[in-house]
């Protein structure tokens, strides 16, 4: 498109677009780091390094740790159910998989609030057994396991249906068992697509907050996560906390986009 | 026993655990998300239901319950509508223009699904609060839901509409074009017909997320009677005890959600350009983890 | 076959990636561990109190019982909100050692409803109360409206801020301050009443906890805030553009604490008894708090209303929160639905 009128449609569509981008994307991201070292490099430092603040930290990664391998192996034998076993229910788990989506982190709260609650159906149950859920870290690996659910089975299942079944029938043929097919021939044609989605989970349990909130009750030191901690550090006129706090999330984040771009490029060579 | 399976069911044939193995699979797979997902759900629509239907609907009429779900409601939709163009103004930029720092610009798309909400939050209150650098005071207002709803949703049409662009054949837009048609005529009749699958689903995907949206709300709109949205309602009312009002108004954003889902899933059917999938009836998410900006790469080592 | 070598190395790569970030997660998993655990004696405290006091205890408190020797070894883990819910929470399952709230009622939640506090909670030192505060106006620098009592709020023409009174304690103890003045006028229960009706219509906004209200109001909502000394001395000490009075006449805030019965001994009651020790109740005084012990109070930093009253010229909380702040049937819940205000939150 050499036309004048084309070059200044162009110089507008990208003025509107990159300045939305601006003024949406990389102001806030931009300011997160200005306000955080606003003061310099200590208070923000301090509070992170606080026994809670340290110990949130901890929290999110265990957080990370539990519920990323559980949705991972889900995530791919779901997948190669979905996939290879034609089955009539598959559309309805599909659909199941699909509602973390689209409900609210706070109805996800809530409704694990009923079951395990005092008056719930499975809480005075298990109470008795000794095992809390609510206010306590299972309850909390229960919710960022909800709410990350969907990403490696939907990432994966694509690239299971690009790569077809030949290679696995060769093998099948050749002698190879069920086990021995899956990790030698499934798995590293899929890995890319398993990996984006084990990055998309990670990054969806760091930032979990509405549902971890309603469960944990954000006792500090105990089921505060890191962005609990920033809202508690906001409400307690820490700014300084709150800011510090979220510029290591940030960080985090940034690495899961930079993450997510290797692994993108990776997929599709 | 393996090859004499896959050899006799050749249309489906690739890993197939042993029979047993895969009902024990399906099993496994059915518990673990009526457990995570179905009971819990369950159990919330129990707990709305407790004081019967009256209750139900006391709970769902009560004046600040429709203040705040009207509220929820408007802000998505302008939202969306907002997102759903300038989602397709940077997609259509990504793939169709080139500048310098594009490759970077096409990864900072996804900062809203990466970054958590309540660090969205607090940044929009710095930047666009009382002590804003730059002046604009709209913290604690209804244009800070919109705000805060507009970055949470931001990459749902772009990573929708951008794949259908760069699927698509140029040649019907060259041939108007050397028609005389104009740019918009073209844009009009060629192209945004076809990306009107990607982008319905992206809104709808987008709308979703808007209805339920909490961390990014929460601060800087804050749960000042007019600028609450639902999900902020819901958490007031757990928090006072109200378990019943509580899930009544989830249940009623559950059942939005459900809609969308299965609207999402229409759309997908509709415009289903992916035979792959429509194959095998699944949904697609707007999501995939294919790069956007170049096509081509070899083919992996296998 | 170099395919097969390629696919080896990477895969093995891979393994060693996901190896790393395991073992990073349990080694910070098990640092972690092991340094916030209370360790040798001592035990694990868990606080819960309502919105504004977090800082004084996560920051002061806590830190010097510590230094005690029948604090060393203690651990805590702190939650605090709205008086009202955190209540709730208790009695909802939530761990609790050390509960402090705003107003008795939700103290007497605890032993209704959960039996999880003595029902003779009353008879600890100074009746139970940790501190004490009083409801203040909070206003913009320089007083552009000049408020000086809660009479002003009737005939001036301003936006209030206000918590929630079905959360917050703070906001009972706001209305009970606008109704005792009405009353030491002189006026009839049912114009006092109108009072309150009054002030609630002018009322803006609702949070749910006194530190949300205060929040609200530096963000720039309403022209004046009703809240405790304390937190009004919290903002002025944080930079904030704001300034209180004390009004002449207004109600004393009486905060109780207590020990749960499943609390760790002998730690809980030892913390108790370091509130209430002089030291421990001049770290209230450095943080706003009026001491419990009248000798220690500062008229200086603590001015005197002249007109200082208490919840118990209207029967004490049980028979207040019974009258005024039932969900139903309360005289305020009245009021409130009257407005189209959620009663419950």
């Amino acid at each position: 498109m050499g036309t004048a009128s084309g070059t200044r449609s162009r110089w507008g569509l990208r003025t509107l677009g990159l300045g939305y981008l601006a003024l949406l994307l990389l102001a806030p991201l931009v300011m997160i780091f200005y306000k955080t070292f606003e003061n310099g490099l200590a208070p923000p430092l301090e509070a992170i390094t606080s026994a809670d603040g340290l110990h949130a930290l901890q929290l999110s990664l265990l957080m990370v740790a539990i519920a990323v391998p559980l949705n991972t192996i889900f995530g791919v034998g779901c997948a190669l159910l979905l996939v290879r076993h034609k089955w009539k229910g598959n559309s309805v788990i599909d659909a199941v998989i699909n509602l973390p989506f689209a409900i609210s982190p706070v109805v996800i709260g809530l409704s694990l609030f009923l079951l395990y609650g005092t008056k719930g159906w499975l809480g005075p149950t298990l109470s008795e057994a000794g095992i809390e859920i609510l206010f306590s870290v299972p309850g909390m690996v229960i919710a960022s396991v909800f709410v990350s659910l969907p990403f490696v089975v939907r990432e994966t299942v694509p690239v299971l249906q690009e790569i077809g079944t030949e290679q696995e029938q060769a093998a099948s043929t050749l002698g190879a068992n069920a086990w021995q097919t899956f990790w030698r021939v499934t798995l590293p044609a899929i890995r890319w697509g398993v990996a984006y989605g084990v990055v998309l989970t990670t990054a969806r349990v760091l930032g979990e907050f509405g549902a971890v909130s309603i469960v944990s009750g954000s006792r500090s030191g105990e089921t505060e996560t890191l962005p609990l901690f920033v809202q508690k550090q906001f409400d307690n006129f820490n700014t300084a906390g709150a800011y510090g706090a979220s510029v290591l999330l940030a960080v985090l984040a940034l690495t899961t986009l930079l993450a997510m771009n290797v692994l993108k490029r990776k997929e599709d060579a | 026993m393996e090859a004499h399976s896959a050899t006799a069911s050749a249309t489906r044939a690739g890993i197939r655990l042993p029979w047993v193995g895969a009902g024990l699979g399906r099993g496994t797979v059915v518990l673990y998300l009526s457990l995570i997902v179905l009971l819990p759900l369950a159990a919330l629509v129990s707990q709305s239901f407790e004081g019967g239907l009256s209750t139900f609907w006391t709970q769902v009429t009560s004046p600040q319950a429709v203040r705040s779900l009207e509220l929820t409601v408007v802000a998505s939709l302008i939202v969306v509508a907002i997102n759903a163009v300038f989602g397709t103004v940077i997609a259509w930029i990504l793939v169709r223009d080139d500048f310098p720092g594009k490759a970077a610009v096409n990864a900072v798309i996804d900062l809203p699904f990466a970054l958590p909400t309540i660090v969205a939050s607090l940044t929009l209150l710095a930047l666009y609060g009382h002590e804003s650098p730059v002046g604009i005071d709209i913290g604690l207002t209804r244009t800070a839901v919109v705000v805060a709803l507009l970055f949470v949703t931001l990459p749902f049409v772009v990573r929708a509409v951008q794949p259908l662009l760069i699927e698509m054949d140029r040649e019907m837009e060259e041939a108007a074009a050397s028609l005389g048609a104009s740019g918009f005529t073209v844009f009009r009749r060629i192209i945004f017909p076809n990306l009107l699958p990607g982008l319905a689903a992206g809104v709808a995907l987008a709308f979703a997320r808007a209805l339920g949206e909490f961390g990014s709300v929460l601060i800087f709109a804050g749960g000042l009677p007019d600028t609450q949205v639902s999900s902020v309602f819901i958490r007031t009312q757990i928090e006072s005890g109200n378990d019943t009002g509580a899930a009544a108004v989830s249940v009623v954003l559950l059942v939005a959600s459900l809609l969308l889902l299965a609207v999402i899933g229409l759309i997908q059917r509709w415009g289903n350009r992916h035979e792959r999938s429509a194959a095998a009836g699944l949904t697609v998410m707007p999501m995939s983890g294919e790069d956007f900006t170049e096509k081509g790469g070899e083919d992996g080592d296998r | 076959m170099r395919n097969a070598r390629k696919v080896t190395r990477r895969r093995s790569v891979n393994a060693a990636i996901l190896a790393a970030l395991f073992a990073l997660a349990a080694v910070i998993a098990g640092c972690g561990s092991s340094s916030g655990s209370g360790s040798s004696g001592g035990g694990k405290l868990d606080v819960v109190g309502y919105s504004t006091p977090e800082s004084v205890y996560q920051e002061d408190l806590e830190p010097a019982f510590e230094k005690t020797s029948a604090g060393s070894g203690v651990s805590f883990s702190n939650s605090f909100g709205a008086s009202g819910d955190q209540s709730r929470a208790v009695v909802a399952g939530q761990p609790a050692s050390v509960v402090h709230f705003s107003q008795a009622g939700d103290m007497e939640r605890l032993v209704e409803e959960g039996e999880l506090v003595a029902k003779d909670w009353e008879k600890q030192p100074h009746g139970g109360i940790a501190t004490d505060s009083v409801v203040v106006l909070v206003v913009r620098k320089g007083n552009p409206q000049g408020i000086q009592t809660f009479d002003d709020l009737q005939s001036k023409d301003v936006g209030i801020v206000t918590p929630n009174p079905f959360s917050s304690g703070s906001a009972r103890w706001n209305i009970m301050a606008v109704y005792g003045t009405a009353i030491n006028e002189g006026k009839s229960s049912a114009q006092a009443l109108e009072a309150v009706k009054t002030v609630l219509e002018k009322t803006k906004a609702q949070p749910g906890s006194a530190r949300d209200a205060l929040a609200a109001f530096t963000q720039g909502e309403g022209d004046v805030l009703l809240s405790y000394e304390n937190e009004a001395i919290k903002a002025e000490n944080e930079g904030e553009d704001i300034e209180y009075i004390v009004p002449p006449s207004t109600i004393l805030i009486e905060t109780p604490i207590a020990v749960t019965k499943d609390a760790p001994e002998p730690a809980a009651e030892a913390f108790l008894k370091f509130i209430w020790s002089d030291e421990g109740q001049e770290i209230w005084a450095e943080n706003g708090y009026r001491p419990v012990n009248p000798k220690l109070v500062d008229t200086k930093q603590f001015p005197t209303p002249k007109e200082l009253f208490k919840i118990s010229q209207f029967g004490g909380w049980g028979k207040v929160n019974e009258e005024f702040f039932d969900d139903e049937a309360g005289s305020v819940a009245k009021i409130e639905g009257e407005l189209g205000v959620s009663t419950s939150g």
